[in-house]
């Protein structure tokens, strides 16, 4: 059967239209400023960067005004655009250690060369909605320190001199970085490969499967070793230039996690490690990537693969939010001819269904007779 | 230290649409194999690169298209400099891992069979071979035929490969796998996709 | 000769650093202001495309690819000869432009103080004060810790 989908021109320019006015809203309200959005709802552009997988503040504020908001749609649009612009190489990997820090605590040790920084941070904040900022009220002016600069070594090369924890982990001597942006995904999978696409992936996604891990879904006792937010140079190698070049800095979020663990065939018992690192401050999201890094280590580890967050199949796959999302909503376009086969089926399997009862009834009325 | 300024010169003028009408004529040379789409001399490669040979490939490769050289052009540090300046095209080990090939002298050049075939799941994965030839005219005539071409077609490149006629064969049987030439003469491309074959080889 | 050699290159690379941090408004700004020449001419660029950015699994370990960032680029010749290259994150092609020059500029002896001293020194001084007052301001949400002895000894 043929059913026509053609039509509609119209009613999407409109609906388009209709769009553009609904998202500009009252008029007599000033419109926003990309640079009020870069400055006043900076976390919800760092999401937008970390999922979009595109460091431009700029970009991604013009997505959250486009999608009206909406991150997903935002994101999309960030993974639409970075798809025009061609690639200039892979920059050399940054150094954590050499951080601009503006946050950085550890829940494992209380004293730590560098000192425990709270930085701009949600934490023992009351949660109370605050009147004062609904009416505008002016900000004041941050306090200042003076200390001497400090070095601020990773948590983990601390625990490490007890060698009682995993190295950071490595990968056989000839491994080239994978990259899922030009491969296909293959399982199973290199943890560099997972890690690419845990960064960008879905931070509601990842804290629930987070939030499985401690609540006995692939337990693995985690603390946090060290989450850190700041700012990292970012330099590349250019075939022009005697020396890498710098391109600037990029504020990222690192978190380590530090799981102990009881040991199995593979290895020892001892303190093993679960890694995060996105872009911007976003701390909750660095937090559960290191949860399901950890537990998507399982077999590396010889633990019995039993929940969810151990199956990398399930979690790679199904992270990504504009690969989700185009799935879930395509769902709403037009199946009319789908649909209409569907329809003769079940009608069909109905009719079927209704001659049988009725041959059976006619049997045991006739049974009943006789 | 910096590369010399003949390394930097002579890279596309109009970035856009000189890439866009060199992967035109490309394109249409590839889906109509032994057509000869004309093509000006948009850039001024170092020797032994050719004008053409370097257009295509500022057209077609880039940072994600490992390229090799064949040892004519691989002898050429400029070549190398220039290449890396205005493709960003990092140069491949070994011909396996090209996905393109630039052959300053094909009549010299390494097997079709030593490049990389594809696999059967991503035949495009193969190397794209970029030979460079005097012409298209003076050559040994190859009669063609195959998906884009209506009845036959000929061409006559000039200094191709040794026992061209049989390596071709081969690399038609290897399909879907199996390589593609670009022949890049001075004032215009022809091509051979794996899916033409040579019928005859006239004298 | 070698160490003057790697001091250069130390010192061009910082010079790019600055650049690549400063805004387009102050580059253009103090460049007006130093009466710099923007006579040049483009041999690539300006244009912008992607770079990874890697990072290493555990901080230290083997890389991996986190993201992409957007990065504009330009290359430059002055009429006196000099080549220069810029390369920064984001999107502003004009301030690529102006900072190729500048690194052109730098490499002609006549003209390196006037670079140094006019753009890149004001730039690197403004830099400095940003990140000393963030530094500082982190700084003050540092925990300080004291044990309160309880019981008897």
């Amino acid at each position: 059967m043929y059913v026509a989908v053609k039509g509609g021109e119209a009613a999407i320019a409109n609906a388009h239209s209709l769009l553009a006015d609904r998202r500009r809203g009252d008029r007599s309200v000033p419109a926003l400023r990309l640079d009020q959005i870069v400055e006043q709802l900076a976390l919800g552009v760092d999401r937008v960067m970390s999922e979009g997988s595109l460091y431009d503040r700029e970009l991604a504020a013009l997505a959250i005004v486009q999608a009206r908001g909406d991150m997903i749609e935002a994101i999309f649009l960030v993974r639409a655009y970075r798809t025009t612009l061609p690639r200039f190489g892979y920059s050399n990997p940054i150094d954590t250690g050499a951080m601009l820090v503006e946050r950085r605590v550890s829940a494992t040790y209380k004293d730590l060369p560098g000192g425990q920084l709270l930085g701009p941070t949600f934490d023992y904040t009351h949660r109370l909605l605050d009147p004062e900022l609904a009416a505008g009220a002016d900000v004041a002016e941050p306090l200042q320190r003076e200390t001497e600069a400090q070095a601020m070594p990773r948590v983990s090369a601390i625990l490490a001199r007890e060698g009682l924890i995993e190295p950071d982990g490595e990968m056989p001597q000839d491994h080239v970085p994978g990259d899922i942006t030009r491969e296909p995904l293959e399982f199973p999978m290199a943890r560099d490969i997972r890690l690419q696409a845990l960064s960008r992936g879905d931070e509601g996604f990842l804290l629930a499967l987070g939030y499985s891990t401690q609540r006995g879904y692939a337990r693995n006792h985690p603390f946090v070793g060290e989450i850190r937010i700041g700012e990292v140079e970012l330099e590349l190698d250019v075939p022009e230039l005697p020396f890498a070049v710098p391109l600037g800095r990029v504020r990222v979020t690192e978190c380590q996690m530090v799981n102990q663990f009881k040991g199995s065939a593979k290895a020892p018992p001892q303190f093993t490690r679960g890694y995060g690192l996105v872009f911007g401050q976003s701390e909750r999201k660095a937090m559960a990537m290191a949860l399901c890094d950890r537990a998507l280590r399982a077999s590396e580890l010889g633990e019995d693969v039993v929940a969810a967050a151990q199956d990398e199949e399930f979690v790679i796959s199904h992270s990504d939010n504009v690969q989700a999302t185009g799935f879930v909503e395509h769902l709403k376009l037009p199946h009319y001819v789908d649909f209409q086969a569907e329809l003769d089926l079940v009608r069909r399997m109905r009719a079927e269904h209704d001659a049988r009862e009725n041959a059976d009834m006619l049997e045991d009325k006739k049974e009943a007779a006789e | 230290m910096d590369i010399a300024a003949q390394s930097i010169d002579g890279g596309f003028a109009d970035p856009v649409f000189n890439a866009q009408t060199v992967f035109r004529a490309v394109m249409d040379a590839m889906a109509r194999p032994g057509s000869v789409q004309p093509l000006p001399a948009f850039t001024r490669p170092p020797a032994p690169l050719s004008a053409t040979a370097g257009a295509i490939a500022l057209a077609l490769c880039d940072n994600d298209t490992p390229l090799w050289l064949d040892p004519a052009l691989q002898a050429s540090a400029a070549v190398k400099s220039w290449l890396g300046f205005h493709a960003g095209a990092p140069l491949a080990n070994t011909p396996a891992d090209a996905h393109f090939a630039l052959i300053a002298n094909p009549a010299e050049m390494a097997a079709l069979d030593g490049f990389s075939q594809g696999t059967q799941d991503y035949p495009d994965r193969s190397t794209t071979l970029i030979l460079q030839v005097g012409n298209l005219v003076s050559g040994a005539p190859l009669l063609l035929e195959g998906p884009g071409i209506e009845k036959t077609a000929t061409i006559a490149p000039a200094q191709m490969p040794r026992h061209f006629v049989e390596q071709w064969k081969q690399n038609i049987s290897r399909f879907p796998r199996g390589v593609d030439i670009i022949l890049a003469a001075p004032d215009g491309v022809a091509c051979l996709p794996r899916t033409t074959r040579i019928k005859t080889m006239e004298a | 000769m070698r160490g003057q050699e790697a001091r250069d290159q130390a010192d061009r690379k910082a010079v790019m650093a600055t650049l690549a941090q400063a805004s387009g408004d102050d580059i253009a700004r103090l460049w007006n202001e130093a009466g710099l020449t923007s006579e040049a001419e483009l041999l690539r660029g300006p244009e912008t495309g992607l770079v990874t950015v890697r990072g290493r699994i555990g901080g230290g370990g083997a890389p991996f690819n986190v993201g992409e960032t957007t990065v504009t680029r330009a290359t430059v010749r002055l009429p006196t000869g000099q080549v220069g290259h810029s390369y920064m994150l984001g999107r502003d092609r004009k301030k690529a432009k102006l900072a190729a020059i500048a690194d052109a500029l730098w490499q002609d002896p006549a003209q390196r103080q006037t670079v140094e001293t006019a753009l890149v020194a004001p730039l690197r001084a403004a830099q400095g004060e940003t990140r000393e007052k963030r530094r500082a301001e982190t700084a003050a949400t540092k925990v300080d810790f004291f044990t309160m002895v309880r019981g008897e000894d």
